[in-house]
């Protein structure tokens, strides 16, 4: 198992603590994984990436140009990231605010309407953990429980009351993603 | 049992330091090596080992206290990026003069100039081939990973204590802001004032004692006569390093026809392009050089009887790939790939270029 992700979005919609939380999970489930995050100028209040790779073998490169999964927040993300889906790959998106959706025939796509569903929920904060888990949906490369556990391993322990309201955001992911075209 | 943790490079180096037994770090923040300070400054060592842990006024002053702390003959150590390693050369050429052992890590950015925050490889030259003024070399070590991150302070301090010199870590700004595991293991403790004495007592200021000669140390040696004896010494103990302290790493060397050379991310980057190389049928290699200085000159001559062409791939212009064309003494052919400025080459555009080279384009 090799699975190369990018997460792209706006900064503080918590792209790169979702891919954190992801490498986390990866570890618990003992692979190898390496996340590598856009920084600098482009991240305050622009737009923010990470490159979450997991994997059975060790990491090569943690820099890539062509990804198994996008999972994309954002409409300058799509304008950049789209192109980046291998044929045959995966993306996943949240519609708000989405002008020129995809329209590549070669790839899966998916949509996640997460930051409308973590409105419902009354804590807008969740969003990035129901978009995790509309990923785990179609991607279970790590098991629920050792998502828990790298969310555990990735809040401080005065945070750790938050949990059950993650795991649930999960699930409200879990359940609404849908497909969009069939590749 | 070691402990296994997530942690970027910039902290994992951080770690590193504490558990390698520091008595001091001196820093000033710049990105993208300001986690460094950060991770010192949220863990406070100087509340559990006794680690100092100070922002100093500016890059000048940090490596100038580096130069004081190492004189008593303690384990101290900077880190900065491009343009602050740049201010801090007086220093370490003054360090490396007065034969004190410490640790130097460049988070490196693009330059020249202030440049920009974003990784590259183009402080090479200045990190290989002096950087500071005189007849003098650093010990350079080119970590490609967070866990090397986290391991190559203790190493750092482990040579610099035996050659008495400056080491360099030569990083660059993915593997500080990357994530990846760590295992961190034993900490070593801190030195002892008797173990300082015990094991430096012969060189640093710890006080000189009735049935011994003052400890005088200075880079400061005005006739000419003795200068150059005191810099032949230095050069004799260069060789000693070169004969034994050479690293470095093979990947796919065994049955390979084509080599990459390259160090830290750029080596990352060449290993996902080697994997498409070979996915084509191409039998394609890595070298990476673990100590830039001393370089592993030997290794890359010998493999240059077995392959036919190399390509050294760097976020410069072109600067390590001088070193592969005097260790290959020319005889066979060597290209250059190079981002820079901050850009990062795709694994997918070097193993473009290698196959262009290799169809003779």
């Amino acid at each position: 198992m090799n699975e190369e992700i990018i997460i792209a979005g706006f900064g503080g919609q918590g792209v790169l603590s979702m891919g954190k939380i992801l490498a986390y999970s990866g570890i618990m489930q003992d692979k190898e994984v390496s996340w590598m995050p856009s920084y600098g100028p482009e991240m305050r209040g622009g737009t923010a990436n990470v490159t979450v790779i997991i994997s059975d073998e060790k990491v090569s490169s943690p820099v890539l140009n062509e990804f198994d999964t996008a999972i994309i927040l954002n409409q300058q993300s799509m304008d950049k990231f789209e192109k980046s889906v291998k044929t045959g790959g995966i993306l996943i998106y949240d519609g708000n605010g989405i002008t020129r959706h995809p329209k590549r025939k070669d790839i899966t796509i998916y949509r996640i309407d997460a930051a409308e569903k973590a409105a419902e929920t009354g804590v807008t904060k969740v969003f990035n953990m129901i978009v995790l888990g509309a990923y785990l949906k179609i991607k279970p490369i790590v098991k629920l429980e050792n998502v828990i556990n790298g969310i555990k391993k990735s809040l401080p322990e005065r945070h750790h009351n938050l949990i059950p309201l993650n795991e649930k955001a999960l699930k409200i992911g879990m359940e609404n993603i849908y497909l969009v075209n069939i590749n | 049992m070691k402990e296994l943790k997530l942690m970027k490079g910039n902290e994992a180096f951080a770690e590193g330091t504490i558990r390698a037994g520091a008595d001091a770090y001196f820093g000033y923040p710049i990105t993208p090596q300001s986690e460094v300070l950060e991770y010192l400054m949220t863990v406070r060592p100087y509340e559990t080992t006794g680690m100092v842990v100070l922002q100093a006024e500016s890059e000048i002053a940090a490596i100038n206290m580096v130069y004081g702390g190492a004189c008593c003959g303690k384990r101290v150590l900077t880190s900065s990026s491009s343009p602050g390693i740049s201010l801090k050369q007086e220093g370490i050429s003054y360090l490396a003069g007065a034969e004190l052992p410490c640790v130097i890590l460049n988070v490196v950015r693009g330059g020249p100039g202030l440049g920009t925050i974003q990784p590259s490889q183009s402080d090479y030259f200045q990190s290989v081939k002096g950087g500071g003024h005189g007849d003098y070399k650093c010990i350079v070590l080119a970590p490609s990973s967070v866990q090397e991150m986290y391991d190559f302070p203790k190493l750092g301090f482990e040579l610099a204590f035996k050659y008495r010199n400056p080491v360099l870590i030569l990083s660059d700004g993915i593997i500080g802001q990357m994530m990846e595991k760590v295992y961190l293991d034993e900490s070593t403790p801190r030195w002892t004032e008797e173990e300082i004495i015990k094991n430096n007592s012969d060189w640093a200021t710890t006080g000189k004692t009735s049935d011994r000669e003052r400890n005088i140390i200075t880079s400061l040696i005005l006739e000419a006569a003795i200068q150059e004896k005191h810099v032949i010494k230095l050069y004799e103990k260069y060789k000693v390093i070169e004969d034994n302290e050479i690293r470095y790493e093979k990947f796919q060397c065994d049955d390979a026809e084509y080599l990459f050379v390259a160090y830290g991310s750029s080596a990352r980057v060449c290993q996902k392009s080697v994997q498409l190389l070979r996915e084509k049928g191409i039998k394609a290699g890595l070298l990476r050089p673990i100590t830039l200085s001393p370089y592993p000159k030997k290794a890359i001559k010998d493999l240059s009887k077995q392959v036919k062409s190399i390509v050294v791939v760097e976020m410069s212009m072109g600067q390590m790939v001088e070193d592969v064309m005097l260790s290959v003494e020319c005889k066979i052919p060597v290209n250059h790939f190079g981002r820079t400025g901050g850009v990062i080459p795709s694994p997918n555009e070097v193993a473009d270029f290698m196959m262009k080279k290799i169809k003779g384009e």
